[in-house]
């Protein structure tokens, strides 16, 4: 008995081994295949090493007020010399801030996609295997979260909370969790009734079993492809959230750095090089999301490449 | 027409249940909420009358029924900044958010119906490769940030456009018709305008893409090019009028996203709507009018979610007979 339950299920190392590679694969076809998702993946690369550098990388500390020689406070000065985007109103070097804004502009997105996707894929499984009354209530709570207006919630739950990064990311996961869960839902649905699960179940496999070790795998590419988006999405909304004055005030953002700008009346001055450059961070970021995300879909789906 | 009516029953109940969680996370909030009301000089009775003046002696359950009895009437309680009621503040700025988002809304998806279905012919080309790219950059950049740019460009350097506001003030107007008529508020409403239709062009450009490559693939395209009929009638009369119905849908659900989504433009360009409303009033601890203001904004993106799927229905004999 225990010699053909080792036959019908490979042991869990070796598939999870086996899907890691088959990503691995996947992955390296993707220069070739879409010069978007390599191009994707290259940003997402030096943002990541900027981000854990950034330590050695900045050149002054980026929430310290700098004076001159004469001991007046460095303020406004133009990008040059010994600062290399110059320094903000109140004195304080911009690069520097850039240079840290990564590592708090990754940290969001990163846990804020995680936690969407997890929540994503759990209900999607649940949802998707056990259908019925389970997957109706959980259908329903989806349609609520959509109808809950997502930028207002999160302003008002960042505002009444205390205002820490980390209540942007539970405001986020709260809301972010449906578009996932529906699609994987609908592939849960389709795999169920596939003969490799009808396997498994005659195998005696519980349903618990059947959905995180036999199901979960085939809709892991999935939530991957959905927490590529969900990190640019997390960091956009991180960014207006600290724009509007509603972001921890002890930690350098992008958001914070524009919003810093905006109020000290920047525009007016024509600063460009102070609230160019995290705008560009941000759109960078983002975008690397979308065109990995691009480049999976054709890979994972390739009849929509025409 | 039981579509309909289960339809509109699923939109009540998310209304329903939406408002009930608004109702609870404002109750719960740390810090009384009359905070704002009681000061050094407030004195113990004057603070019971103001409890009592707001409902908040009663137990949770009679002020959650309270609440709701009083919403279905359309009475939303009293702002504790404005000293008004709160739908009276509420829809004092409604209307220059709608204004607001039909302008770019309507400027967004003229524009990205007409390049979407541009780059769908131009399939392959070095105007795709070109143009996809910058699609999804102006989707990546956020809007309070290309509102920044434009404003510092065009209305602080090269002074083309007042840099804030919905009317110059001093201006006096007859009617309110007037006013929104008026070139004064014509010339304050570009530029948010401009900046929110160019983070929304994406969506209906790469919709209207993507339905055409589908659409170009049908039998009945072939046949009209076996005809013999030109490019021209073949995109426009064959093939883009079939591809425009999912991009209809879409627009009505832009206008539900978008009315909550301006919070952000109109705090760039201090424009009074509905989105800078909510977030003073959640600044300044404002609780009723922050409640109102965003289920205002719930309301608008539920029954647009509504008016997109009923229509969809109603328009497409595909999904109609399918449901059937």
């Amino acid at each position: 008995m225990q010699h053909a339950k080792e036959i019908a299920l490979p042991k869990r190392e070796t598939r999870i081994l086996s899907s890691i590679s088959r990503w691995l694969v996947a992955a390296s076809t993707i220069p070739r295949r879409d010069p978007f998702a390599f191009a994707g993946l290259v940003l997402y690369l030096i943002f990541i090493l900027i981000a854990v550098f950034a330590d050695s990388l900045i050149t002054h500390d980026p929430r310290e007020i700098l004076f001159n020689d004469e001991y007046d406070l460095a303020s406004n000065l133009t990008p040059g010399g010994d600062h290399i985007l110059g320094t903000t109103y109140s004195g304080r070097d911009i690069y520097s801030q850039l240079v840290m804004g990564t590592r708090g502009a990754l940290v969001v997105g990163v846990t804020a996609a995680v936690c969407v996707v997890a929540i994503g894929t759990v209900v999607g499984l649940i949802a998707g295997y056990f259908g019925g009354l389970t997957d109706t209530l959980l259908m329903r709570l989806a349609d609520i979260a959509l109808g809950v207006p997502f930028l207002p919630f999160v302003i008002v739950l960042a505002a009444f909370l205390n205002p820490s990064q980390w209540n942007v990311v539970f405001g986020i996961a709260l809301l972010l969790w449906p578009q996932s869960a529906r699609v994987i839902r609908a592939q849960v649905m389709t795999l169920r009734e596939r003969a490799f699960i009808e396997a498994a179940r005659v195998t005696g496999a519980g349903p618990w079993r059947i959905m995180f070790v036999h199901i979960a795998p085939n809709v892991l590419s999935l939530s991957f492809l959905y927490a590529s988006i969900a990190v640019g999405w997390a960091i956009l909304t991180e960014a207006s959230i600290s724009f509007l004055g509603f972001g921890p005030s002890d930690s350098v953002t992008w958001g914070y750095m524009l919003q810093d700008a905006y109020a000290s009346q920047a525009l007016g001055r024509g600063q460009y090089y102070w609230f160019i450059p995290p705008g560009l961070c941000i759109i960078g970021v983002v975008v690397a999301g979308f065109f990995i995300s691009r480049g999976y879909e054709e890979i994972l789906f390739p009849k929509l490449k025409d | 027409m039981t579509y309909f009516l289960k339809r509109f029953a699923h939109m009540v109940f998310v209304l329903w249940a939406v408002a009930t969680i608004l109702f609870f996370m404002f109750r719960t909030m740390p810090g009384t909420p009359l905070a704002a009301f009681i000061d050094n000089t407030t004195t113990a009775e004057q603070q019971d009358a103001l409890i009592r003046q707001f409902g908040l002696d009663k137990s949770l359950g009679e002020q959650y029924w309270l609440f709701l009895t009083n919403a279905l009437q359309g009475d939303l309680g009293q702002s504790f900044f404005f000293k008004k009621p709160v739908v009276e503040v509420v829809m004092e700025v409604f209307p220059n958010s709608v204004i607001l988002t039909l302008t770019s809304l309507i400027v967004a998806y003229l524009f990205g119906i007409v390049a979407g279905a541009y780059l769908a012919w131009r399939r392959g080309s070095w105007v795709e490769g070109f143009g996809i790219p910058l699609v999804l950059t102006t989707r990546a950049a956020p809007e309070f940030w290309l509102g920044m740019v434009l404003l510092a460009f065009f209305s602080f350097y090269l002074g083309w456009f007042p840099s804030g506001g919905a009317n110059s003030s001093g201006s006096e107007w007859t009617s309110d018709w007037q006013r929104v008529t008026s070139l004064d508020y014509m010339s304050h409403l570009a530029l948010p305008a401009i900046t929110l239709a160019i983070y929304l062009q994406g969506l209906p450009l790469l919709l209207m893409r993507s339905n055409m490559l589908n659409v170009l693939q049908e039998e009945f395209i072939t046949m009209a090019r076996m005809k013999g009929l030109s490019t021209w009638t073949i995109v426009i009369r064959h093939a883009a009028r079939n591809a425009l119905l999912p991009v209809a849908t879409a627009f009505a659900l832009g206008i539900g996203g978008a009315v909550g989504g301006n919070v952000v433009v109109e705090t760039v360009f201090s424009w009074p709507g509905i989105g800078r409303l909510l977030v003073n009033a959640v600044a300044a601890s404002d609780y009723p009018l922050a409640q109102g203001a965003f289920l205002m904004i719930t309301a608008v993106l539920v029954i647009m979610n509504f008016i997109a799927d009923v229509s969809y229905h109603f328009l497409d004999p595909r999904v109609r007979f399918a449901t059937r």
